[in-house]
């Protein structure tokens, strides 16, 4: 009970403006040095591996980013149904912000998928179920993107972007599976991106700080631009004007 | 009261495109035109046409199909139609649930139904065999109302919105790729001579659980559209 | 009947469009046989405050509470017809749609009341917009007797010959104990029975 009112409290724009402006640097300071302590083990410290070499080393960025993509889609869709059920601008707001991170997370978990094939299997593409799906889901966002964009209405930007985003993710496992479906069918499709190579703790510990890294960069450029969408918003409240910091 | 709905809707639907008969036919050109083209930019080898067939028509159906539904609302909404249409459903959320199935019942008649019944021709003309032309209309027949679902979604989601169309394409379209991956599977695994039980038993479970679904979202957007 | 029979009551009402909020705190009771007839300056929410009754949007604050018993006809500002139907066939449509009287004589009966029987097989694109306006409003006499009639712009349109079929059938309306509210921004010639006035400039504006 006592949980729920301090999560309300934040639930409005100006406090939360306030409590973000403050915490975006350290989510920043975080990120830095997760990815700076991730990177290096990944790069440096980690093994090369017998089979493919030094140029394995991308999945420390490859994985982290396509785990994000599909996780900040689940979130955006998450706190848009949150907003449209009940109302609540805020939440609605955040839902917004996400949606370019998502985005461009599988955006790079698509060209780090192309700059591990090239190495490994000598194209810079292939159409295995991994990297399909992500292509698919960066049309997802894009048109969750362009629908919120499109309507000018704000209110009914966000229902709408809502629905489309709920509908969005049920069927965000149907279209995976249905890919991988389709990989396993068709002749010729011997190549898997997800042929990783065995896993030693070190390489689990970049994977892992990588992980964080992302999560804290998410927080910090999704709180930095929820603070821009609140302050467009909110452009002729007063207590906007009267400089909260 | 929702029956009166549901089929006051569809009949004046069917008796409108009565009275545009060439209107009602563009899909179907528009897919003749689509399909010719890919053995012109392919070339005319047999073996290749059988082989990209399947998913050549089957995409071209999923265009087809996706172009004639950006004005499935767009007309009602601008001249009060589907105002009326969703007060008559009764109030709350699910006040345009007999509009939305109508609709898409409609759409599926007057594209989806016609794109089954031509697309043997076009099998023929890419050599594929009598049984694969078969699974082709049994997976179309199966898929158009998918499609027919899946685009009165759109088309209520992105209602009276600028370059509406082109922005439904970006919407529902990956939204159709389950459905087309089974679909066209299936002829294709006939033309192999494998099974194709499991493609058509996907596809009429996507049926199924669209069916139930996306009239029920058709039916929130087009609420999210209108108030 | 008693005078405390109220067909619709709202009370608290306020309405939002878009960023704007147009009007908050507004009341009113609709009692059968009143004509209520909303002013107002444009872009002052009359046609929004008529939605809300209708029940095709929800306010942003207030209720509404309503006789359910009671049918309510919605006619809007647009007249909801196809061009490419007939007068007959548009009639048959919007009357079906809603459940209303669909019978041969009913619907003869309405298009004679607007003057349209003769015009009953011309397609809709034929007809100039004062016909288009009475096709949309002979469904008024192939609704229930006691509805609640909500009417946006009614007489838009109309020459003096659907000026007087409309009244005439308000009037006849009220008598049977319904009730009507309408817009108008032409002045109401109604002899018979006084309109109230419900002024939306002077609801706690926003």
């Amino acid at each position: 009970m006592l949980a729920n009112i301090h999560f309300f409290t934040f639930a409005s724009p100006p406090r939360f403006y306030a409590l973000a402006g403050k915490l975006v640097p350290w989510f920043w300071a975080a990120a830095a040095l997760l990815a700076g302590a991730g990177l290096w083990i990944g790069f440096f410290e980690a093994p090369t591996d017998a089979t493919q070499g030094d140029a394995y080393r991308i999945i420390f960025i490859h994985v982290p980013a396509a785990w994000m993509s599909m996780l900040l889609y689940m979130v955006m869709a998450f706190w848009a149904a949150i907003g449209w059920a009940f109302n609540a601008r805020l939440a609605s707001m955040v839902a917004r912000a996400i949606a370019p991170t998502g985005a461009m997370f599988t955006f790079a978990a698509l060209w780090s998928g192309a700059l591990w094939g090239k190495p490994t299997w000598g194209t810079w593409w292939v159409w295995d179920a991994r990297l399909t799906s992500e292509l698919i889901l960066l049309f997802l966002y894009l048109g969750y993107m362009a629908l919120v964009n499109a309507i000018d209405d704000t209110r009914r930007a966000d229902q709408a972007g809502a629905l489309l985003a709920v509908i969005g993710s049920v069927n965000v496992p149907i279209i995976y599976f249905s890919v991988k479906w389709w990989n396993t069918l068709h002749q010729g499709a011997t190549i898997s991106a997800s042929a990783a190579p065995k896993m030693v703790a070190s390489m689990l510990m970049a994977m892992l700080l990588m992980t964080l890294a992302c999560w804290a960069y998410a927080f910090a450029v999704v709180f930095t631009r929820t603070r821009a969408v609140v302050a467009e918003r909110e452009r002729d409240a007063k207590w906007l004007n009267e400089g909260v910091a | 009261m929702t029956a009166p709905v549901f089929s006051a809707v569809l009949g004046r639907d069917l008796r409108l495109a009565a009275r545009r008969r060439v209107d009602a036919l563009l899909p179907l050109a528009f897919f003749a035109v689509a399909v010719s083209l890919f053995p012109l930019g392919v070339g005319p080898e047999p073996n290749t046409l059988r082989q990209i067939a399947p998913g050549v028509l089957w995409v071209c159906a999923l265009l087809a199909a996706m172009l004639s539904v950006t004005q499935l609302y767009a007309g009602d909404q601008v001249d009060g139609s589907l105002e009326q249409m969703m007060l008559a459903g009764g109030a709350g959320t699910l006040a345009a649930l007999p509009v939305a199935i109508a609709k898409a019942v409609s759409h599926w008649l007057l594209t989806g139904l016609p794109l089954v019944l031509i697309a043997p021709l076009f099998g023929v003309m890419f050599d594929l065999s009598g049984r694969s032309i078969g699974a082709l209309c049994a997976s179309l027949v199966l898929g158009t109302p998918i499609l027919s679902l899946l685009g009165g979604l759109g088309a209520a989601l992105t209602l009276g919105v600028r370059n509406g169309g082109v922005l439904l394409i970006l919407l529902i379209v990956p939204l159709c790729i389950p459905a087309l991956i089974f679909g066209s599977g299936a002829v294709s695994a006939v033309e192999s001579s494998a099974s194709a039980r499991g493609h058509f038993s996907l596809l009429g479970a996507l049926f199924i659980a669209t069916g139930l679904l996306a009239p029920i979202a058709t039916a929130a957007a087009l609420r999210i559209a209108t108030e | 009947m008693t005078d405390a029979a109220v067909i619709m009551a709202a009370t608290g009402l306020a309405c939002r469009r878009g960023e704007r909020v147009l009007f908050r705190g507004l009341d009113l009771d609709v009692r059968p046989g009143q004509i209520v007839w909303v002013r107002g300056a444009n872009g002052r929410g009359k046609t929004s405050l008529l939605r809300l009754l209708a029940g095709l949007a929800r306010p942003e604050a207030g209720r509404i509470e309503r006789d359910a018993q009671r049918e309510r006809v919605y006619i809007g500002h647009s007249n909801a017809l196809k061009d490419d139907l007939t007068v007959a066939e548009s009639l048959r449509f919007l009357t079906r749609l809603h459940g209303f009287d669909t019978s041969a004589e009913a619907l003869d009966a309405a298009l004679r009341r607007f003057g349209l029987h003769s015009r009953r097989a011309a397609p809709v694109r034929t007809l100039s917009q004062g016909q288009r306006r009475r096709v949309a409003l002979a469904r008024l006499c192939t609704a229930p007797a006691a509805a609640l009639w909500l009417l946006d712009e009614p007489f838009d349109a109309l020459d003096t010959e659907g000026v007087d079929a409309l009244n005439t059938v308000l009037s006849e309306h009220a008598a049977r104990g319904g009730s009507t509210l309408l817009t108008s921004h032409v002045p109401l010639t109604l002899t018979s029975l006084a309109p109230i006035t419900l002024q939306l400039n002077e609801a706690v504006a926003a």
